[in-house]
């Protein structure tokens, strides 16, 4: 790194073309100023730029780029980690593990799942960090306090909190099934984390909730609501006074002025936030694993790919799988980002 | 505050005058339960956590609603459990305690080392493709974990590095450094031109620059990107899972956990226990530099 970047002290200087030029030695302190530096200035931050991006560059490549191309490959050819290592990279082509990944039982349903699973926590958490940034706006008594603890659910380890969730949920000896049956008079524990799907009667009428599914989309809101709430704050924060004392003067009320006027604020980080959020959630492996082990109809894809790769050793079709679920997220993303992202831009 | 409702354009308010009023009334009262319900959600699973972790497994079975411990309930000995070595009986979180530092602080240094040339060249220099490979920087963040999972597998299976704590440490590298440098980056641009120029008119060669005086001067941001960075890798649990799970030796605290909770039987309050062991050190480092940390993630935020 350090022999290819041979940069001169004048490199920086010459940015700045009002500055006299500095190329100390070459044009004596008498002789005429010769106009060549500015294109050599110029090449030289071309120069030292490429340098110092380079290591960088380099990292991203090996650690990611090309392990990312390899899966392309290996979705497309007959591998098992056993023979993995006479294997050449290329060769053996074939569209059996594409094909079987839409043929394979149970597909379409996990990517239902996930599809569920992906936007409910999403919604969940940002709607939920943003009411938590409304609440928390204006300076109160141990603000700062909650604002840090309020981190606590995204910055705590993954493996820890969810067995906390996992036991608290218990049916033998959690404290909200404990609670539950003599605070609101729940007849049976329920067992929150293993049932697919839990009949509920209200006014009469009989509905069957997914309930593992619907705590896991909690657990993902709770883990990270914090995270929206974070980016939402400082947004907020940054709206000038001014625009909400007007609305306020023209006699908007609370509701008004969050519609017309701190919504629009806040619409392109919102925006940003779920399409962060809903990329992350899709392709979550831990929190599922960890909560329900992919079972009870918490079967997302990521679950999926892992089970192909550890317990079969069917290094293809792994890939396969998740090949197909990260060029679902490009497509939906692709139609996010065609048909609505400009709306949300005009509307800021 | 509330006179300013007596709207200057008057007599129709009358109406909205009390919407206004019982609003402001509600969302008085609202606000207070919010922040209340989110300080129940955030704090009462660490609590619980906590509880469980000093009491004895036959007083939560006997009374699994009971909020508090009793004095002579209270035990430390699910502690001494999951720390003592494995030779002795224990669970041998000490040992996966050093493994997970060891990991994580190389994840820190590799990170840095990888990112800071990169975000350097990104932010203060104008060179061919400088913003193709800035998006693709970006890029990579959006990359799932589960198409580098199985070739990185593969990779270390082939390579030898499979249960070795050097290659999580890169593996790690991955899933750090687009943010790291997203966030050091924000900070360079802070720094003003002229500072360089001095150095520059001072004689320094351009990296003698950035070690000399923007390193330094960058310290909180590279202290934050460092913390961010350590916080992924000590809780991280997929990669460790895939790549350690044959060598408990080798195993870092969350897997260790999730081992240990899958494996054979072992009390509840022990598994709190070792969740306390795991949570603390990110909970005390996250602590000691919030601000640090919120500032250097969400600046920009404002901007965009």
């Amino acid at each position: 790194m350090s022999t290819t970047s041979p940069t001169p002290p004048g490199a920086a200087a010459a940015r700045s073309p009002q500055r006299p030029p500095t190329d100390d030695g070459r044009t004596g302190p008498g002789g005429p100023p010769k106009r060549r530096r500015p294109p050599t200035g110029a090449a030289r931050e071309n120069r030292a730029g490429l340098a110092f991006v380079t290591p960088t560059f380099l990292v991203v490549l090996v650690v990611v780029v090309l392990p990312i191309l390899w899966t392309v490959l290996l979705a497309f050819q007959h591998a098992r980690l056993v023979d993995i290592q006479g294997m050449s990279l290329f060769g053996d082509w074939t569209l059996d593990n594409v094909t079987g990944v839409f043929t394979s039982p149970g597909f379409w349903a996990s990517l239902w799942t996930t599809l569920l699973y992906t936007i409910g926590a999403t919604a969940g958490s940002v709607v939920l960090g943003l009411v938590a940034a409304l609440a928390l706006r204006r300076p109160f008594r141990g603000r700062g306090l909650l604002r840090g603890s309020m981190l606590l659910p995204y910055v705590a380890p993954v493996v820890a909190v969810a067995f906390v969730w996992e036991i608290a949920l218990s049916p033998q000896f959690g404290i909200v099934n404990e609670w539950g049956g003599t605070l609101l008079g729940w007849d049976d524990p329920i067992a929150f984390l293993s049932t697919r799907s839990f009949d509920v009667s209200l006014l009469g009428l009989h509905f069957d909730i997914p309930l593992a599914l619907l705590t896991v989309v909690a657990f993902e809101t709770w883990r990270y609501f914090p995270f929206a709430f974070l980016f939402l704050l400082a947004r907020l924060q940054a709206v000038p006074d001014g625009l909400e004392e007007a609305a306020k003067v023209d006699g908007a009320t609370h509701t008004q002025r969050f519609r017309y006027v701190l919504l629009p604020q806040l619409m392109p980080v919102i925006a940003l936030l779920c399409v962060l959020r809903f990329i992350m959630t899709f392709n979550k492996f831990d929190d599922v694993y960890l909560l329900t082990g992919g079972g009870s109809g918490t079967d997302v894809v990521a679950v999926r790919v892992y089970d192909f790769l550890t317990a079969r050793f069917d290094v293809g079709a792994a890939a396969a799988q998740a090949l197909v679920l990260a060029a679902f997220l490009t497509v939906l993303l692709g139609v996010y980002f065609t048909f609505f992202a400009k709306k949300v831009q005009e509307e800021a | 505050m509330s006179a300013a409702h007596t709207s200057p354009r008057g007599r129709p308010a009358a109406r909205r005058f009390s919407r206004a009023r019982f609003e402001e009334r509600l969302f008085g009262v609202l606000r207070w339960v919010v922040i209340a319900f989110l300080a129940v959600i955030t704090l009462a699973p660490f609590s619980y956590m906590l509880l469980l972790s000093v009491k004895p497994i036959d007083a939560l079975l006997l009374d699994p609603g009971r909020l508090w411990v009793s004095a002579e309930d209270f035990t430390l000995s699910t502690y001494r459990e999951v720390l003592k070595p494995t030779s002795e009986g224990g669970q041998g979180f000490v040992h996966m305690l050093a493994n997970s530092a060891l990991v994580s602080l190389g994840a820190v240094v590799l990170t840095l080392l990888a990112a800071i040339p990169g975000a350097y060249a990104v932010s203060r220099l104008k060179f061919f493709g400088g913003r193709q490979v800035s998006a693709l920087f970006l890029a990579v963040y959006l990359f799932p974990a589960t198409l580098l999972a199985v070739p990185l597998f593969v990779m270390f299976a082939k390579m030898g590095l499979q249960g070795s704590l050097v290659g999580l440490a890169i593996v790690y590298i991955a899933q750090t450094v687009p943010v790291s440098i997203y966030m050091m980056k924000n900070y360079f641009v802070t720094i003003p031109y002229s500072i360089e120029e001095a150095a520059a008119l001072d004689g320094c060669s351009r990296l003698q620059t950035v070690r000399k005086v923007i390193l330094p001067l960058a310290a909180p941001s590279l202290m934050a990107t460092g913390l961010y960075v350590f916080m992924i890798a000590w809780n991280e649990f997929l990669f460790a899972l895939l790549f350690l799970a044959a060598q408990p030796d080798k195993w870092t605290v969350s897997l260790g956990l999730q081992q240990l909770a899958g494996g054979i039987e072992v009390s509840k309050t022990v598994l709190m226990a070792g969740s306390v062991v795991l949570t603390i050190p990110v909970v005390l480092l996250f602590f000691a530099a919030e601000r640090l940390l919120t500032e250097g993630l969400t600046s920009g935020a404002d901007k965009s």
